[in-house]
């Protein structure tokens, strides 16, 4: 018997309490496993260390059966604080993904490719600020493709009030725009000579 | 089977009571002059009384002398752990409401190793009939001080005389909210009795003391070797005054001559029984 | 349109069939709900406080009683009583509250009152690390209670068994009249993952076994035992004027100051789970069929072992994975059957605490037994688990 290719892809979401930190990985390993066809695991920080202000969520996604539910390097890191950054910075495994917000966070030149995400100001220009973590995830699922965007909106329909529903979809958009922008941007450096 | 004596009088079969007792278990395992009898006899009157058919009438006990009440009474009876009579009274008390349950038990199982849920279950208001007997010492072990021996009483672990002061349990159970508090003695089987029915047909949390003569345990050391020398003490003693206006009046001395002993009903209000709202 | 009501929210079912994301605490919640729970007694701890926030909420919903009480000792009392009056009780904790709770477990074994006890294992001894993950609740949850007596204890390794073997302690609780536990740990506990709930109709809730006589003239014998051990039982209101006491006690359930009444009452109590084991048990074997190598672990650590045996077959090892969901009764017969299949060279024990589970396979074989063991607040890692092994 022989062991499928891994497919596994390791989320870490990094911030302050009331950030959101916790409902991202709900939403993104909903997102993977009831509708993307994935297997998802999401666990979060407790304790001590949760009430300190400091909050994480982790999900792990994958196409095969997730054995070991935490992670052990991570593929993608949203940092949405500078503590949060910081502390998490060396996890980030080689040629991952560093998203923060950029008017939260000043990442240092360290070679990480860094995705600078204005959640926060985004989130108050549709209206309400305390969408910028769904700001951020249509960023994430827009810069990677983890789980479809469908998948992700669906998520969403089914864990957050209704009357929120509507905001949040715009938010999606407005991250996944952003991410489309980086792209291109990406793109034309690529090609430029 | 009826054994004619005298001309006009004959014995009958059966006591009224007869049913509501568990005679197959008779002898039964208490002291001459003790009260719980009394209480057990009480009970089972008032549940005669109640008009509630007796299927739907539970008792639930601690441990303790007092705690062995429930065993001897021929309705659905619980013998519960030590201290945790009330938590599982108030377990079968909510999941079929349309039980009257009542918890006999002793001063030292309600009140010391069950305290935690005695105020709670008062605080919440259950809807539970408790009958607390007070017999100032823990009988089954041989009469080691509890949580309402008197101050001075001695005891095999008090052999100078207790140092602590006691609880004055219709103060305490005011205090933690109780809707219906009252205190009698096993003399007073009437007033007894009648407390009893009012707790079984009032909602909530209701309780009553009943101060118990234990003459092998407490007496013998205190100077009432004798059941009846406890209630000749409660004869000349105790003052009727129904709805006392200061609960701390209620303090006891019974090592005091000349210290009165007030019973009565004293607080009976409405207070919402637990969930009520549900 | 002209609005006649209120617009309410629709009643919620108690089976929220079909798939969800969801964590071991509510899914156990919902396990219990799946398999017709009535009543919850509780006192909150990390890191089981989800299932009792859960209940709170969705137990009344669909007309059941939930109560927070004052504390552990309560809780488990107020179990048994509901359990008495014919109630599925639940309670939930981890280790400081299960320790409160063994004096009542013991209660609960010698009246035959079924109820299942939720314990979320944290980081132990004593306050330990009340955020972090233990698994060395296992002994106690077999001998915590003075004296002798049988119990069963469920240990999912997933949100998904958190619904199932939760399901599973109401059914195995109800049929033999025994404490069971569920021994998750804060790892399951607070871990989301994807739970398939059935659709109506497809689980079945075991109904307790009653009286054969109505209630009336025959005293009924509360403690006379069918040929499977466990007696029918009648519950408080339904006219049998039974009596239950811890005491040692007769068929009838008087107290008794007898021996002889005494050795037949408990042994009894400890058969009716040792002569069902086999109906009982629960396991797992993953790759172990030529297995030379026997990794057997529990809840959260067997996800580590699982990985490790697949790492290791990828490096073209035979190593296999038995995984007790019952770790009480223990699947001593299958151990020893590995052991003496002449196939199996070693057994691995990964686990979160520092030997319970070692001692049960220890005493089962004579080969080496490889220990990977952690005092708690992390579990065994698969490579940590390889690397044992190999030195």
């Amino acid at each position: 018997m022989s062991i499928p290719a891994d497919d596994r892809v390791q989320v870490r979401f990094s911030g302050v309490g009331g950030q959101g930190i916790v409902l991202m990985g709900r939403l993104l390993g909903k997102a993977a496993a009831l509708y993307d066809n994935k297997e998802a695991v999401a666990t979060q920080s407790y304790g001590p260390e949760a009430r300190g202000g400091a909050s994480r969520s982790d999900v792990v996604i994958s196409s095969q059966p997730i054995d070991f539910p935490f992670v052990t390097e991570v593929d993608v890191l949203v940092a949405f604080f500078q503590e949060a950054y910081q502390r998490h910075r060396g996890r980030l495994a080689r040629g991952g993904l560093m998203i923060v917000e950029s008017d939260l966070v000043k990442p240092e030149h360290d070679g990480t490719e860094i995705c600078p995400v204005p959640a926060t100001r985004m989130a108050e220009d549709l209206g309400r600020k305390v969408v910028a973590n769904v700001v951020m995830l249509g960023y994430l699922v827009g810069r990677t493709g983890v789980v479809s965007r469908e998948s992700l909106e669906e998520a969403i329909r089914t864990t957050v009030k209704a009357k929120v529903v509507p905001l949040d979809l715009e938010a999606v958009e407005a991250g996944i725009q952003l991410a489309r922008t980086h792209q291109q941007q990406k793109a034309d450096e690529a090609a430029a000579p | 089977m009826s054994i004619p004596v005298e001309a006009n009088i004959s014995l009958v079969d059966k006591h009224p009571a007869d049913d509501l007792l568990r005679a197959d278990r008779f002898p039964h395992i208490l002291c001459p002059g003790c009260g719980i009898g009394t209480v057990i006899h009480t009970y089972v009157r008032a549940i005669m009384e109640s008009g509630v058919d007796p299927d739907r009438h539970v008792c639930v006990s601690g441990i303790g002398c007092s705690g062995r009440a429930a065993g001897y009474v021929n309705v659905d009876s619980y013998h519960a752990t030590h201290g945790r009579a009330l938590p599982f009274a108030l377990g079968i008390a909510l999941h079929k409401p349309d039980l009257v349950v009542t918890v006999i038990s002793g001063d030292g199982d309600l009140t010391a190793i069950g305290g935690n849920h005695f105020i709670h279950a008062a605080r919440r208001n259950i809807n539970l009939n408790v009958i607390c007997i007070n017999n100032f010492n823990y009988g089954m072990t041989g009469g080691q001080t509890g949580p309402t021996s008197p101050k001075g009483a001695r005891s095999p672990t008090a052999p100078d005389g207790n140092q602590d002061h006691p609880f004055i349990l219709p103060h305490l159970a005011h205090a933690i909210g109780a809707s219906f508090v009252s205190r009698w003695t096993v003399l007073h089987v009437r007033q007894f009795q009648e407390a009893v029915l009012r707790m079984m047909e009032k909602d909530g949390f209701c309780f009553t003391e009943v101060l118990a003569p234990c003459p092998t345990s407490f007496g013998r050391p205190n100077n009432f070797a004798q059941g009846l020398h406890e209630m000749e003490m409660y004869r000349d003693r105790c003052h009727i005054e129904n709805g006392v206006s200061r609960m701390s009046d209620l303090q006891i001395d019974i090592m005091d001559p000349d210290w009165p002993i007030i019973v009565g009903n004293f607080v009976d209000v409405e207070r919402g029984s637990y969930g009520e709202h549900a | 349109m002209v609005k006649l009501h209120a617009a309410r929210p629709p009643p919620t079912p108690r089976l929220l069939s079909g798939a969800r994301f969801m964590q071991g605490d509510h899914a156990c919640a919902e396990g219990a709900l799946a398999a017709g729970l009535d009543f919850f007694a509780g006192y909150p701890i990390t890191p089981s406080t989800e299932v009792a926030e859960r209940l709170s909420d969705r137990l009344p919903a669909v007309g059941g009683r939930f109560v927070q009480m004052e504390d552990e000792l309560g809780s488990i009392a107020a179990i048994i009583g509901a359990s008495a009056a014919g109630a599925r009780s639940l309670t939930a904790t981890s280790g400081p509250g299960f320790s409160l709770m063994m004096e009542n477990i013991g209660l609960a074994a010698m009246m035959e009152l079924p109820i299942v006890v939720v314990n979320v294992q944290r980081a132990s001894p004593s306050t330990g690390l009340p955020t972090m993950v233990g698994q060395s609740d296992i002994l106690q949850a077999r001998w915590g209670s003075h004296g002798d007596y049988g119990v069963i204890a469920y240990c999912p390794d997933s949100p998904q068994e958190c619904f199932d073997l939760t399901f599973e302690a109401f059914n195995a609780a109800d049929r033999y009249r025994v404490p069971v536990f569920v021994l998750m740990d804060e790892v399951v506990g607070h871990m989301a993952e994807r739970v398939v709930i059935p659709e109506p109709g497809i689980l079945s809730i075991r109904v307790r076994k009653g009286p054969r006589q109505p209630p009336g003239k025959e005293p009924f014998l509360s403690y006379a035992p069918d040929d499977d051990l466990v007696p029918p039982i009648a519950h408080a209101g339904e006219g049998y004027k039974v009596h239950m006491t811890g005491l040692t006690h007769d068929e009838r359930g008087y107290p008794i100051t007898d021996a002889g009444v005494h050795h037949k009452l408990v042994t009894r109590l400890v058969d009716k789970v040792r002569k069902h084991a086999d109906q009982i048990l629960m396991t797992e074997e993953f790759m172990l069929d030529d297995a030379d190598t026997v990794l057997l672990a529990i809840g959260c650590t067997s996800r580590s072992a699982r990985h490790a045996v697949r790492m290791a077959r990828a490096q073209g090892r035979h190593w296999g994975l038995l995984r007790p969901k019952t770790v009480w009764p223990f699947p001593s017969d299958r151990v020893r059957e590995l052991a003496a299949s002449g196939r199996v060279r070693q057994f691995v024990v990964p686990e979160i605490s520092l030997g319970q589970l070692r001692r049960e396979v220890e005493r089962l074989t004579r080969m080496p037994v490889i220990n990977i063991t952690h005092a708690g607040g992390a579990m065994p890692t698969p490579e940590q688990i390889l690397e044992a092994v190999e030195s």
